[in-house]
């Protein structure tokens, strides 16, 4: 089972719903997916076990070779190449890797070779297995980093994968295999809004979806409007608390602390699971 | 001389456009002809990428001079490789802009900016 978490902001409690989840499954598997700014692996602390580069095949141009017919140019959709007469230059950050150039050029001149974007460092935290992408300051997209890290896991792991904010392509990426979506909300307006836009996404993947209201204060909270407004499953809702505030701040599990915090996490899983095997 | 300008509208005594990618055409102006006319920019609605393709309009119209008001950094690199001359431009028109260039009156376009391409 692969269970996503996402928010269409940053600081709703992402990690903080996905690292005490990931503590209350037995054997569990986290991935980070939050590439441009994880952050799993400053609760699930442990040593770095293994490092795996990714790379992009990228192409590379023979001057030699080239005699400028420009059908490369031509071809790119992305306008990642260009031809100034002399030589034709390459925008690696504009490419999307498609190997079309290589195939179109008359000459041969073109071949792919790998750019490294970032990387993917596995780590073990009791028996929780983390897998965290990180992408390389300056790059545009993770979505390659993303599709290796769904990669690591198989069918019969319990997974909780973390997604970056927003509802961009990293995010569809991070939970285009999910069985489930958790979608994380705060109790503002602004929070409101975001909610319906990871909640529009995830409608349009198909996905069965429950809300986390978290900070909750007890009073109003236009999120919560917004789950009944579009009869969303509430599965937990989490007040506001220092204390888990300071638990976040020194990089402690909330569910390692306080049995409370443990069986509100075990409701939630209990909630996921029902849901799923419906 | 052949001279591009980025151009919001096709009339020479039009003004000159704000963006160089993202301008819907360019003037191309040839200064031994005494001619002028306009091409579309095709890159104008380009998802990403638009300042590369644009510069290799330019490029391809044999441009030896661009005067836009700002550039971007990979139009910038293209232009820069096809050894075109980067101006800056000056209020006022098109044809305006020709002759500031021709009087000499253009100061050399440095400002280039990162880009506006988001993901």
């Amino acid at each position: 089972m692969k269970i996503a978490v996402l928010s269409g902001k940053g600081g709703t409690g992402k990690t903080f719903v996905s690292a005490n989840l990931s503590r209350v499954i037995d054997n569990s598997t986290y991935l980070d997916c939050d590439v441009e700014e994880p952050n799993g692996h400053l609760f699930l602390k442990g040593p770095v076990l293994e490092t795996n580069p990714v790379a992009l095949p990228i192409p590379v141009i023979d001057d030699q070779l080239c005699d400028g017919c420009k059908k490369c140019v031509d071809f790119c959709q992305f306008n990642a190449l260009a031809y100034t007469g002399k030589r034709v230059l390459v925008f690696d950050k504009i490419c999307h890797s498609c190997g079309g150039c290589e195939i179109i050029c008359p000459q041969n001149a073109i071949k792919e070779i790998p750019r490294e974007i970032g990387r993917i460092e596995k780590r073990s935290y009791e028996d929780t297995t983390l897998y965290t992408g990180m992408l390389n300051t300056g790059e545009e997209s993770g979505t390659a980093i993303i599709d290796e890290l769904l990669q690591k896991v198989s069918e019969e792991d319990t997974v909780v994968i973390d997604c970056p904010p927003g509802s961009s392509c990293v995010v569809m990426d991070s939970i285009k295999d999910a069985d489930y979506c958790v979608l994380v909300a705060e109790p503002s307006i602004f929070g409101a809004h975001n909610l319906k836009m990871v909640h529009e996404l995830v409608s349009l993947f198909k996905k069965p979806m429950g809300i986390v209201l978290n900070k909750t204060l007890g009073d109003e909270n236009p999120s919560e409007d917004y789950c009944r407004e579009k009869g969303l499953n509430i599965l937990l809702r989490i007040p506001w608390s220092d204390e888990l505030g300071r638990y976040n701040a020194e990089g402690m599990i909330a569910v390692e602390q306080k049995d409370e915090y443990r069986d509100m996490f075990r409701d939630l899983l209990n909630g996921i699971i029902e849901e799923v095997s419906i | 001389m052949i001279i591009g300008i980025p151009a919001d509208i096709e009339d020479m005594n039009g003004p000159v456009g704000g963006s160089f990618g993202r301008s819907p055409y360019y003037f191309i102006y040839d200064q031994e002809k005494k001619t002028g006319y306009f091409v579309q920019n095709t890159a104008a609605t380009a998802q990403g990428g638009a300042g590369v393709k644009a510069a290799q309009i330019l490029v391809d119209q044999k441009a030896e001079v661009v005067i836009s008001p700002q550039l971007g950094e990979n139009a910038a690199m293209v232009l820069r490789d096809a050894k075109i001359e980067l101006y800056k431009s000056e209020d006022g028109s098109l044809m305006d802009n020709v002759l500031l260039f021709k009087d000499g009156k253009l100061g050399q376009l440095n400002d280039i900016h990162e880009g506006f391409h988001r993901h």
